[in-house]
């Protein structure tokens, strides 16, 4: 009797196991002879990267013969991504393309799978140089930076208090940006009257972010304008705005996207923000990473950085060049305000 | 007059109140504003949420377990709550509440049967269940958010609109907090948790029926953790898959500060509310007095193993007075 | 109703056999016994689980990859042993990721300070003792319940790594530092770290299955009065076992950075969690008192080449956390809920 129970609730434990793995394999079968590319985002479930594997989508229909994985950990850390880094390199996938969650953790990992020939390269926020053999930037830092202080100086006469509410204090690009901010905020005369009193960090979590902007308010009272160059934060630095009933007083510009921004927009309290198209963001990295697979770049070896003047042949994106220790720029950030932000809303 | 002072002082939330006094006064010096109504209010405003959702947390560390499924709940109830209101905007928001809370006890109960009648640990049961909600979350969504841009406007102002100058989330918070004070101190099912969870065995002979206190306990914390999910998604105009990650163990946090005792049994609901807002006023402070933010979480351990351990102390102080007068 | 039920009193061992295991066995034997039975049962859910592994995807059942993907949870699996130890005892250390952060961080200022790798090593360990002592000494001496202080310290120790590098990170490491946490052994497909476990598994069960101090550790998670009034130093074997919880979080934190190569304040997040499920889901009674160290091993083998398994099928993480969390449910319920059916059964029979 015991060794029959025993038994049943063994087969029954088996069965779930293989039957829990059964039902995911059916829809992970991958057809032969193609290139595999993956995209291994900060973190899945945030609608900007799910816009870049679009992107990425559409560029392997255009160039046939290409299946994208779309991964991610389920929580932004660097440890997350080298799980799965681990299991790309496993499959031997031909590309990997990463937002890093930390530019240094993941150069280990990423070097074993250069050094089993898959092409890797970073984009959104980098891999460090040794990492990758592409990193694809948005927009230059320089440009992104210095856009957001002039989009706030345009709102509030450059004149009066700004903050800064980034995402989490690791952040690669963010860090990068802010820096340039920080730099504009001092050096640059013509917003010699505006004053940058702090930095805060929303951890990329809608009510920490809500919560940080609304220290903001009360810490300093003059407060004119924040400057949130993360697309969780400024949605929630709206969000703040609007019930604190500072709509007018209190400006908001940053890097946001559109469907989550469109609300704040039509009710003033962000008249503009930016942000590239994380459609062809993820467009042209994988075209990137289809001309590393394919061999197109001649200087594409070892794992090291591709050597500057190299041309891509990005498809509708035109061509890229790629620049110092492998680094290329798409294009400037597109400004979003009343007249356009409902159109893109349904896009991305 | 003296008598309740003595009684007072002996209370465990007692050196809470004093820390929380002596937090007002330090900060008071170098900011005077912190202690304008004003600032009262946001504090109260950014606790209301933790009060509210440590109360359920609260009774499962009552009976000697910890929920950790409250963070997913509130991910879970708030997403459903928000597209709710997404397909029916005509709905009047308020009426959502209800509806959470109502979800929530379910997605509670659930996590209870598996405790009761599956015999599993509280701590895994409810493990468990954050990992299956979280992920249910991720799968409804497909990764995509509940934005504000599709939220109704009735339903984003539901948390801050002002009843007697204090915002409805507050009154909400405080309700929440006097029917769990009022439910565990007279009433016979509040009390049975108490002793459930002081001493099983004895509570088993007296006639406390294992099952139904279980049970309880994560209906309350669910159907509270699911008041709270409405108002958060409201309040921070989002609802995805990393809703209040990690929002389990500040709740178990805001209990410890609030003196419940991790063995169960004892602690009480007036406690846990200071304790989260305690929390609150913490980060408040922080951002007041204009230090760094990466000082926070520091900060945040220090204190709560500052009071569990001045708690240890006081109880001991007062155990030892207990047996010298029992043994004259 | 049979008399009252025992209900809460739950754990993951197959408990009502300990009714049918008559005590003229001694207890020892009698928990090895039912931890054999546990164990036979992960280790048959990890057969399966291999096997379908296996024949869902082509790339899975490869030596190479298959000891590659060690690297992943080897850290963890490292602090599992100690675990076992504070579960057994009725404890619980929620603040092991946090002694990682604290641990990294000076390893990171030792580092950037020009130490050598055996000084850094040195730094690791001893800051990881030196936080598990923090915990232990709160608890025995001040007798606080382990899971409100390791709550407070949880904050703590991260918090520490926090308010040091704020935005900032330590990435320099010496290379030999490196080797540590990314080399290999045996014909350079054995990773350094899957060795250093083995070693401290044996380790592990030898102090628990044959020493007086093992006997002492299920002793307090049984009855600690008891245990105490028959003349177990329950305080002092209670410190030692968190000390030693901190220290392997520390060889833990040394084995990370060395593999990651970097030291921010976030680093190994989340993982106290994944450390208990597999303790738990390995047969330890969160009550304490029952377990033993090879269901935990065939566990955390079972949770990390699951999570392989299905990284390399591509399951995003958030559907993985849903099977892990049903497996942990199912795992535990199973036996309980056909053993329920049965004394039911039996019952209904006699009457």
């Amino acid at each position: 009797m015991k060794k029959t129970l025993r038994m049943l609730s063994l087969a029954l434990a088996l069965a779930l196991v293989a039957g829990a793995a059964l039902s995911l394999g059916s829809c992970a079968k991958a057809a032969p002879k193609t290139a595999k590319i993956a995209m291994v985002v900060k973190s899945m479930g945030n609608p900007f990267f799910d816009a870049c594997r679009d992107g990425a989508q559409e560029a392997a229909k255009e160039l046939g013969g290409i299946e994208i994985i779309y991964q991610g950990p389920s929580t932004p850390t660097a440890e997350g991504q080298i799980e799965i880094i681990d299991s790309l390199i496993a499959q031997k996938v031909d590309g990997i393309i990463v937002s890093a969650n930390d530019k240094d953790a993941l150069i280990p990992i990423t070097k074993k799978a250069m050094s089993k020939g898959i092409k890797v390269m970073s984009f959104d926020s980098a891999i460090a140089a040794g990492g990758r053999m592409v990193d694809l930037v948005p927009s230059e830092t320089e440009l992104i930076g210095k856009q957001q202080v002039q989009l706030i100086s345009e709102l509030i006469g450059a004149e009066g208090e700004v903050a800064i509410l980034s995402a989490t204090s690791q952040a690669t690009n963010q860090n990068a940006w802010i820096e340039v901010m920080k730099k504009e905020f001092e050096t640059n005369p013509a917003y010699a009257k505006m004053k940058l009193v702090a930095t805060v960090y929303g951890d990329d979590l809608s009510d920490k972010s809500y919560r940080e902007a609304m220290g903001l308010f009360e810490s300093y009272p003059k407060l004119k304008g924040i400057i949130s160059p993360t697309t969780v934060g400024v949605a929630a630095a709206g969000k703040a705005i609007t019930d604190k009933k500072l709509i007018g007083k209190v400006q908001l510009v940053g890097l946001g996207l559109p469907s989550e921004m469109k609300f704040y927009v039509m009710n003033d309290a962000c008249k503009q923000f930016a942000l590239w198209n994380p459609v062809d963001l993820g467009y042209s990295a994988t075209q990137i990473t289809n001309a590393l697979v394919k061999g197109k770049l001649k200087s594409a070896k070892d794992g090291t950085p591709v050597k500057a003047g190299e041309v891509v042949e990005a498809g509708r994106m035109g061509k890229i060049t790629i620049g110092e220790s492998g680094v290329a720029v798409m294009g400037n950030p597109f400004v979003f305000n009343k007249s356009n932000v409902e159109k893109y809303a349904s896009i991305f | 007059m003296k008598e309740l002072l003595k009684r007072a002082a002996k209370r465990k939330e007692a050196t809470l109140v004093l820390l929380f006094a002596l937090l007002c006064a330090l900060v008071s010096l170098r900011a005077p504003s912190y202690l304008s109504g004003k600032n009262v209010n946001t504090i109260a405003n950014d606790s209301a949420l933790l009060v509210i959702a440590s109360l359920g947390q609260f009774l499962v560390i009552l009976i000697g377990g910890i929920d950790l499924s409250v963070a997913s709940n509130i991910a879970l109830v708030g997403m459903t709550m928000s597209l709710a209101n997404v397909a029916f905007p005509g709905l009047p928001a308020a009426l959502l509440l209800p509806g959470g809370s109502a979800m929530g006890a379910a997605t509670g109960a659930f996590t209870g049967l598996l405790v009761a009648y599956g015999g599993l640990p509280p701590i895994i049961a409810s493990l468990g269940t954050q990992c299956i909600y979280r992920g249910v979350v991720y799968l409804v969504l497909k990764g995509s958010w509940v934005t504000a841009t599709k939220m109704s406007p009735g339903f984003l102002a539901l948390p801050n609109t002002p009843i007697l100058g204090v915002s409805s989330m507050v009154w909400i918070a405080a309700l929440a907090a006097a029917a769990v004070i009022v439910f565990m101190r007279y009433t016979a099912s509040g009390r049975e948790v108490y002793a459930y969870g002081g001493n099983k065995t004895a509570a088993l002979f007296a006639g406390v029926r294992s099952r139904k206190v279980e049970i309880l306990a994560f209906v309350a914390s669910g159907a509270l953790a699911g008041l709270a999910s409405v108002l958060w998604v409201s309040r921070y105009g989002v609802a995805q898959s990393e809703t209040a990650a990690g929002f389990d163990l500040q709740t178990v946090a805001a209990c410890v500060l609030g003196g419940v005792s991790m063995s169960g049994g004892s602690g009480a609901a007036i406690g846990v509310a200071i304790g989260a807002l305690f929390f609150g006023a913490i980060n408040n402070a922080l951002t007041v007095v204009r230090l760094s933010p990466f000082y926070q979480m520091a900060l945040q351990g220090f204190v709560i193993l500052f009071a569990i351990v001045s708690n240890t102390l006081i109880d001991r102080r007062n155990q030892m007075k207990l047996a010298a007068r029992r043994s004259v | 109703m049979s008399g009252p039920s025992l209900g809460p009193a739950a754990d993951g061992a197959l408990v009502d056999e300990s009714r049918l295991i008559r005590a003229d066995l001694s207890p020892g034997k009698r928990l090895a016994a039912l931890a054999l039975k546990w164990e036979s049962l992960l280790f048959l859910i990890f057969v399966a689980m291999m096997a379908a592994n296996s024949l869902l995807s082509p790339v899975f059942l490869d030596p190479a990859n298959l000891l590659d993907a060690t690297f992943n949870f080897t850290e963890k699996a490292i602090i599992a042993l100690p675990m076992i130890f504070v579960i057994l005892c009725g404890d619980m250390d929620i603040s092991v990721a946090s002694i990682i952060s604290i641990s990294s961080l000076f390893m990171g200022m030792s580092s950037a300070s020009g130490a050598g790798t055996t000084a850094i090593v040195l730094v690791g360990l001893g800051v990881g003792l030196a936080a598990g002592l923090f915990n232990g000494l709160l608890i025995t001496r001040l007798d606080i319940p382990a899971v409100a202080v390791t709550i407070g310290t949880m904050s703590l120790f991260r918090g520490v790594s926090n308010a040091v590098l704020g935005d900032q990170a330590y990435t320099r490491y010496p290379a030999s530092f490196g080797e540590l946490g990314q080399g290999y052994a045996v014909a350079g497909l054995v990773p350094w770290q899957l060795l250093v476990f083995a070693a401290l598994a044996a380790a592990a069960a030898l102090v628990l299955n044959r020493t007086v101090f093992g006997r002492y550790v299920y002793a307090i998670g049984n009855n600690k009065t008891a245990a105490r009034f028959s003349g177990v130093p329950v305080q002092d074997v209670r410190l030692a076992v968190f000390a030693a919880t901190g220290l392997l979080s520390g060889l833990a934190a040394v084995l990370l950075t060395s593999r990651i190569g970097s030291t921010r304040p976030d680093i190994a997040s989340g993982w106290e969690m994944d450390v208990i499920t597999s303790v738990v889901l390995g047969g330890v009674a969160i009550t304490g008192g029952k377990g033993n160290v090879g269901g935990v091993i065939i566990a955390t083998f079972l949770l990390g080449y699951l999570r392989f398994g299905m990284g390399v099928m591509n399951v995003p993480g958030k559907v993985m956390n849903i099977i892990t969390g049903a497996l942990l449910i199912v795992a535990i319920l199973l036996p309980r809920a056909i053993e329920t059916l049965r004394r039911r059964a039996l019952l209904g029979g006699r009457a």
